[in-house]
């Protein structure tokens, strides 16, 4: 509510400022647009600019800082007996905030805690109007004195196209930032957890099992997080998906490309990219709800035993959603094979499928293993088919038919429910999603590599 | 030695050319033999490639029919009718028709009362809750309102509809079945004898079920609805938008137009094509990570779904906006800088309106694909169970697809039918936003 008030209000004066400054240039100019040096417009949009920007630079900061400074604030003056222990602080901390927002009148705590919660409610409300009157001034102070430099010869177009090409520069920035966001925060949890586990144990165990205790009174082994189970099964389910997807988006991409007469290929191909563009959620229940339930059935017809979260089940649906994934990158590349190799190859007399098998397929082979790669690196990364299909116990085993688990539905059980950013068990979620980081992002470099270098070689 | 592999070589290209000038008997039986091998060959290579395609499509069917088939239903709502009186006694004891008295009546009282009335030879305790099922246990709200609505009515009896409890509904959409047996189905025969007995007196109907697209999540199927994770959808997409469109867009241009081709720009435009490539759960741990954890924001609102989601569209944004850019041809560029026009303002004024379709469509295809997002969302703890509609971008919410990833972990057998429409409205919505993009592309694509 505040945050789109303190918005609307910033937007105000910035559209005032435009006004104003339009206007003073006007009045400077006398009448005579040739007296100044850019168009009155540039002017308004240099106030505004001055006006709104520093404006909503400190929005940004003030939210991102007002957490954790008023947590410190609120820390600091908690008893030693609360802070020294990390446990009792979240609890403390929970509850603090819960009182704070109104909620916690049922919460049976210590005076201490009531009381911070009430602090913290009155540092929440001192912020909030400190904010407002803070950001009124900056605004208004940005406003005055880009205001009182405008001259009829100050240069504002060049002036509001450098803040415009820093802005630029800055959004470009932002596609780093993430990717170095990404990197600290996994490392940063990641080292935390192989504080407390073996990074060697982590890498190379054989038994997955992080169920440790979070509370002292809970009773729990002191689990063993080796990750070797849940990367077979990951690639057990990776397998399974490419054995689906890449034989069938391949001979789509050759049929649609070679031989689809245009009316069918018109809609023959959208049709296929609804495949890509159902959401994960859809294919999980299909997977949970149909697929699994009929793989049962038939293998208890056949006297199979089929885990009702067989590995088969998933691995199919996810072949299904990487088809058109497979078909369109592959299609992309054998249609940049040049048309020369397939006249030559035409003009020596062989049919369409030979030309395709012995010329148009080897010519597009680099490409096309990019594609896969690169499709392979999708399955790994899958989550919500698996989390909705795949089971939650960690098998060690090659056989599709049993139930396996996988990197991302371990991070999505570890951390879904009860966080605890000290135990093994939250953390371990972290350095499983470095791993995956780190794995999708060579295959996806390599891939890119490989599918480049083939363009090159036919641009 | 020389010598005599050159001679060998000699020798057989004499060879060869011998036999090349052999004319070629094109009718003789051999070489028809291998056009018909060849030919088909040709054939079944081409079946192959229609048998891919349309294995691809019948996956395709299968999605959409057992979608269909099993969500078709949760479309209407079976209805009980009860004749229920108004007693004044329980409703408005003091008679001063004071709305804050009404409000506070014990209405499921009531209720039971005329099941009770309806069924008199239902006596024993435990018979008797059975008998209560057949009614939603949200009846109570309905008859409340109804109450509230028309003061009037207290004192009379009168004939209602009351929304079903969810067995009940099951078993009027016939997923349960009276046949099988009784220990394996989730209603005795008793409750199945209550229930044709309502039938055969025509007191059952099923009903549009409105409630569904009003109601927020709940832990009774029938008083289920998405409206709640339809909003939080909206207010965590608005705010993906409103972060990832502007500063796609800036960064597009800057890389397109401005960027002076050295490492760093080599750097960043190898960054984003792998950003769009990094699983989606990663962002989900980043958004933990960085706003929850370090920046305190409030966990399951849509603002942080909204910021996560941001950072995952970008790269989408920014290739397609870098394409529809680079489509506009130079000459354009050429004409308006020799007119006179700054850099900046031949970007602002000329090439950006005339990408802008392309820009819009890339963006709506990034916006679907944000819409239908899930595991991000699931680290950030939008999968908390919420009963409000949410209020505004900072409340506790979830989305659509969170929505349906509940509902299938749920046991009832009801909420397998409202996954499934939820899953139905929530394609509704892609194809909606799809249908646009494409629409955007025919309209104002230009061939140059």
């Amino acid at each position: 509510m505040s945050l789109t008030f303190l918005l609307l209000a910033v937007a105000l004066l910035c559209a005032l400022s435009f006004v104003f400054g339009r206007q003073r240039a006007i009045a400077l100019s006398g009448g005579r647009f040739s007296n100044l040096h850019s168009l009155p417009i540039h002017y308004g949009t240099y106030t505004a600019l001055w006006c709104g920007l520093p404006a909503l630079a400190l929005l940004i900061v003030w939210y991102a800082l007002q957490g954790p400074v008023t947590e410190a604030l609120i820390i600091n003056d908690l008893p030693v007996e609360i802070t020294s222990d990390t446990g009792k602080l979240s609890l403390a901390l929970n509850a603090i905030s819960l009182i704070a927002a109104d909620n916690g009148q049922h919460l049976n705590v210590a005076p201490e805690v009531v009381e911070a919660g009430n602090r913290l409610a009155l540092l929440h409300t001192i912020s909030n109007t400190a904010l407002i009157v803070v950001l009124l001034c900056v605004a208004l102070v940005g406003l005055g004195l880009s205001y009182r430099r405008i001259v009829a010869d100050m240069r504002a177009r060049n002036n509001v196209e450098r803040i415009v090409r820093y802005l630029m520069i800055g959004c470009s920035a932002i596609a780093i930032l993430s990717t170095v966001g990404i990197v600290f925060s996994l490392m940063f949890e990641a080292l935390h957890f192989f504080s407390k586990v073996n990074p060697l144990e982590f890498l190379f165990g054989l038994e997955w099992s992080p169920q440790t205790a979070i509370r002292a009174d809970q009773v729990a082994s002191d689990g063993s997080f080796g990750m070797i189970p849940l990367f077979a099964g990951t690639l057990l389910i990776t397998f399974i998906a490419m054995l689906v997807a890449v034989p069938v988006g391949l001979f789509s991409a050759i049929y649609m490309g070679e031989y689809a007469s245009p009316t069918f290929r018109a809609w023959a191909k959208p049709a296929l990219e609804i495949l890509a563009g159902v959401p994960t959620v859809v294919y999980g229940f299909f997977a949970a709800l149909t697929v699994a339930p009929f793989l049962r059935d038939t293998g208890s017809v056949l006297g199979l035993s089929v885990s009702s979260e067989s590995a088969l089940a998933a691995g199919l649906v996810m072949g299904v959603m990487i088809i058109p994934f497979v078909s369109s990158l592959s299609d992309d590349v054998m249609s940049q094979v040049p048309q020369s190799l397939r006249d030559g190859s035409y003009g020596l007399g062989a049919t369409k499928s030979e030309t395709i098998r012995h010329v148009i397929f080897p010519a597009a082979l680099p490409g096309i293993v990019g594609a896969i790669l690169l499709a392979v690196s999708r399955a790994i990364g899958e989550t919500m088919i698996v989390v909705m299909a795949a089971g939650l116990a960690a098998n060690l085993t090659a056989n599709p038919l049993q139930a396996v688990t996988t990197v991302t539905v371990q991070i999505v059980t570890l951390l879904v429910g009860d966080q605890e950013f000290d135990s093994a068990k939250t953390l371990s979620a972290f350095a499983l999603g470095l791993v995956l980081f780190l794995v999708t992002l060579g295959l996806n470099v390599f891939a890119l590599k490989v599918v480049q270098k083939y363009r090159e070689k036919y641009d | 030695m020389t010598d005599m592999a050159s001679l060998m070589e000699d020798r057989a290209a004499t060879t060869d050319a011998a036999n090349l000038r052999k004319p070629v008997d094109w009718d003789s039986a051999d070489i028809s033999r291998s056009i018909k091998k060849r030919y088909a060959a040709e054939r079944r290579f081409k079946t192959y490639g229609l048998t891919a395609i349309m294995l691809a499509l019948a996956a395709l069917v299968m999605l959409g029919y057992s979608i269909i088939s099993k969500g078709y239903s949760a479309f209407v709502q079976t209805y009980v009718q009860i004749e229920v009186t108004f007693d004044p006694a329980v409703i408005d004891p003091e008679g001063n028709r004071d709305p804050a008295v009404i409000g506070r009546a014990n209405y499921d009282g009531l209720i039971k009362e005329a099941l009770r009335a309806r069924f008199p030879e239902v006596t024993s305790r435990s018979e008797k809750r059975k008998l209560y099922d057949i009614v939603s246990s949200g009846a109570s709200y309905d008859l409340r309102e109804r109450v509230l609505d028309t003061p009037s009515l207290i004192g009379q009896t009168r004939k209602v509809w009351l929304i079903s409890g969810d067995d009940f509904d099951m078993l009027n959409k016939g997923y349960i079945s009276a046949d099988t047996n009784e220990a394996s189905r989730r209603l005795d025969d008793d409750q199945i004898g209550w229930f044709q007995a309502l039938q055969n007196g025509d007191a059952i109907e099923k009903r549009f079920h409105t409630r569904f697209f009003t109601n927020g999540d709940s832990r009774e199927p029938e008083l289920a609805g998405i409206w709640g994770a339809a909003v939080g959808s909206f207010y965590t997409l608005i705010v993906t938008l409103l972060l990832s469109f502007p500063i796609g867009v800036a960064a597009a241009i800057y890389l397109e137009e401005f960027a002076p081709k050295n490492r760093l720009t080599q750097i960043i435009e190898v960054n984003i094509n792998n950003l769009a490539a990094v699983p989606s759960i990663v962002f989900g741990l980043l958004g933990l990570e960085l706003y929850l954890n370090v920046m305190h924001l409030p966990r399951s609102a849509p603002v942080v779904g909204g910021l996560t989601l941001a950072l995952m569209t970008l790269p989408t944004i920014i290739i397609a906006a870098r394409a529809a850019i680079k489509a506009v041809p130079p000459s354009i560029r050429q004409a308006a800088l020799g007119l006179g026009a700054s850099p900046v303002q031949t970007v602002s004024h000329h090439v950006l309106p005339l990408a802008m379709p392309g820009i819009l469509t890339g963006t709506i295809i990034g916006m679907a694909q944000a819409l239908g997002e899930t595991a991000p969302l699931l680290m950030i703890g939008m999968v908390a169970f919420i009963v409000d509609i949410p209020g505004s971008a900072m409340d506790a919410a979830t989305v659509l697809p969170v929505q349906i990833y509940l509902w299938a972990d749920s046991p009832e057998r009801a909420f397998v039918e409202k996954t499934s429409a939820a899953i139905m409205v929530l394609l509704a919505f892609l194809i909606l936003m799809n249908g646009l993009a494409v629409l955007l592309r025919k309209k104002f694509e230009r061939k140059w």
